[in-house]
């Protein structure tokens, strides 16, 4: 009742001059978008993480680098000063307290932020554009071409995927551009799955048929005709695959596998001072938390677009 | 019919086995590195390392490698760990009860707590109960592993300490405690060597359930305490997941008209739910926790490493990282092969659950 409501609102029939405004389907889109409140939650965090992404180099009060010995009368690995609660005015402020390094904490987690979104981004990308060639020549193509491709997905789902990408690191080597590689073969299957399974709803419609009757060749089939109305469930495997790719490369850094210090990524300067968790806790704590942060935000995002997309679950999540 | 759609399923699997066996092998060789000096440490003469290479068979060519592996495996034989100068097999033996009983302790949580939560958030939809629910589950999947870890190891194994709420950090028992296998204490008489034995070994290093079988309880007790907070750090990804999913199925499932129908029969409510919804909400519900299983196992290296337990993922992650072949094939191959035979019975309860499938 809900959804007729809504769509009677925003499309509006001008009877005597017989003009029809009707909502286009993203703006249906928009809307059922913007109604939940969870989707909105995910953009709000995530606009607050590009924003500190972007700026991270004007915000930061500190260098994320450089350790302040000799520049600040400071210790190791100190506990969180900040001013408004108590801490005294002539200690200088560090509000997540200082790393292993002497290095202000909450300056290395703004510029974390930066690397976080570009290496959930970049490796669903990558896994994105190869994925869905995979997917679309296996179903469009069907036959052996099909089973060769959809056997061997079969083969790298039937590993954990963590385990499979701690492999693929140990044969490139460590290093967080092998680890966005492993990451991002890893997560290959699901979009390939994801894109010939939309294929294949697709490619027997009249209006391919009509196009393949023209003379259009197979590449223009695939991906002029065939590929862009497969492509909703992709929206929401690849903002979902985002939360997955940041877990994910967070802990490969966190083995030490990923990142290198002294790169200021989450999961590795979680990993750098796991042990000090008795006696430091908040190194600990501040970028795992961010970490579950950014993962919630694309989380949310990702079901929010999908109910959004998919009309036909709707009914359930509002 | 079931036999037949059993049989065709598990048909479909042999190329994907061998596929999983091709990928190990093709993985643990190109793993840079020489093993040799990995193994014997880096100051390994010339000589030395020449014969190492001839006695393990690595001078032979990839496919002859190869096809030598694949007859080993035939015949139940994984190799030998270089590092440790054991059968892979009994490494297996040793390590994999760790992480069989954390998985399993983890899956039962995420079951116990998941489904009971995603019922009553269904049930009670749009209320507090459900909203809180489903905020906490969103804030689950998000979870990095290794972080609620360390954050559950700090909270209850310092700030708890002196409390009756303190719990240990890490390890599977206390010092000092130590645990007879079952068929010791029983006066078993097992042959020296053989599957019998490996078996009777595999259930007495489950230290729950061998405690159980020996009574004894002051053990039982350590080990439970032990396992707590590992396996509810390795379950809240999957008990959240099991949450969302039973609630969503549950939520298309009452919407229906034969709960309608049902409902207005003067059914008891808490029977259609139960024997009514449930059941036909089972589907996607199964598949999570067959998948969830099996991710497990991955997530059970982060654990394993936080709470210093040896089981398979550290010790296959210490393997990889000592290019030690042996344990890197054996030990992907038992955890693949474990997901594919996990599939195939997530696919066989399918055809249990909705007789329809059966008949594609």
């Amino acid at each position: 009742m809900k959804e007729r409501h809504g769509r009677a609102r925003i499309s509006s029939l001008d009877v005597e001059g017989l003009t029809y405004r009707s909502a286009s389907l993203w703006q249906i889109t928009w809307r059922r978008f913007f109604r939940r409140k969870s989707a909105l939650v995910g953009l709000g965090i995530l606009a607050v993480l590009v924003f500190i992404a972007l700026t991270a180099h004007w915000i930061a009060p500190y260098d994320p680098y450089k350790p302040l010995i000799g520049i600040e009368n400071v210790q190791r690995r100190e506990k969180p000063c900040i001013h408004l609660l108590g801490c005294p005015k002539d200690r200088p402020q560090h509000i997540m307290g200082i790393d292993g390094n002497v290095r202000d904490q909450f300056s290395r987690l703004l510029y974390g932020a930066r690397l976080s979104l570009v290496i959930g981004i970049s490796t669903v990308s990558f896994a994105i554009i190869i994925g869905t060639i995979l997917g679309a020549v296996s179903g469009y193509f069907g036959g052996w071409v099909d089973n060769v491709i959809m056997r061997f997905m079969d083969v790298l789902l039937a590993f954990p995927s963590l385990l499979l990408a701690i492999t693929i690191v140990t044969v490139l080597g460590p290093g967080l551009i092998n680890a966005l590689i492993a990451i991002s073969i890893v997560s290959i299957p699901a979009y390939a799955r994801v894109v010939r399974a939309g294929v294949l709803s697709v490619r027997e419609m009249d209006y391919v048929a009509a196009s393949r009757a023209l003379g259009g060749s197979h590449f223009h089939l695939i991906f002029q005709r065939i590929l862009p109305n497969a492509l909703t469930p992709l929206v929401v495997q690849g903002t979902l695959g985002i939360a997955t790719a940041i877990l994910e490369s967070a802990a490969l850094s966190f083995l030490g596998l990923g990142a290198q210090p002294p790169t200021p990524e989450w999961g590795s300067m979680l990993g750098a001072e796991r042990n000090q968790v008795f006696t430091a806790p908040h190194l600990v704590f501040f970028p795992g938390f961010a970490i579950m942060l950014t993962v919630l935000a694309f989380n949310l995002l990702g079901d929010g677009l999908r109910d959004a997309l998919d009309p036909r679950l709707a009914h359930i999540s509002e | 019919m079931l036999a037949q759609y059993i049989f065709r399923r598990l048909l479909s699997a042999i190329p994907v086995l061998f596929g999983i066996l091709l990928v190990t092998f093709t993985l643990a060789r190109v793993i840079p590195g020489d093993p040799c000096r990995a193994i014997l440490g880096e100051k390994a003469t010339q000589e030395v390392c020449e014969r190492f290479i001839r006695e393990k068979g690595l001078d032979k060519p990839i496919p002859v490698q190869f096809w030598v592996y694949l007859k080993e495996i035939a015949r139940g034989d994984f190799g030998q760990s270089f590092r440790y100068g054991m059968p892979v097999t009994r490494l297996l033996v040793e390590r994999l009860p760790t992480t069989v009983e954390l998985s399993f302790a983890a899956l039962a949580i995420s079951v116990v707590i998941g489904i009971p939560l995603g019922l009553i958030s269904a049930i009670k939809h749009n209320s507090w109960i459900d909203v809180l629910t489903m905020i906490w589950a969103n804030i689950g999947v998000s979870m990095p592993v290794f972080w609620l870890g360390l954050m559950l190891a700090y909270v209850f194994s310092l700030t708890l300490k002196g409390t009756p709420f303190w719990l240990p950090p890490s390890g599977r028992l206390s010092a000092g405690m130590s645990a007879d296998p079952f068929y010791v204490v029983w006066g078993l008489a097992l042959p020296e060597s053989g599957l019998l034995l490996a078996l009777a070994q595999f259930i007495s290093r489950l230290n729950i359930l061998n405690a159980i079988l020996t009574a004894n309880w002051p053990l039982l007790k350590d080990a439970v305490t032990h396992l707590i907070l590992p396996s509810v750090a390795l379950a809240t990804i999957p008990m959240a997941l099991i949450a969302r999913i039973t609630r969503s199925s549950m939520l298309e499932v009452l919407g229906q008209d034969y709960i309608r129908t049902a409902r207005a029969k003067g059914l008891p409510f808490l029977k259609i739910v139960l024997k009514h919804a449930f059941r036909n909400s089972l589907l996607p519900l199964v598949t999570v926790i067959g998948l969830s299983l099996g991710s497990l196992l991955g997530g059970a290296v982060l654990t394993e490493t936080i709470f210093g337990l040896s089981g398979v993922g550290r010790t296959l992650y210490d393997a990889i990282t000592a290019r030690d072949y042996g344990i890197v094939q054996a030990f992907t191959v038992v955890i693949a092969i474990f997901f594919v035979i996990l599939n195939l019975m997530v696919d066989i309860s399918y055809a249990y659950l909705d007789p329809r499938i059966r008949l594609e």
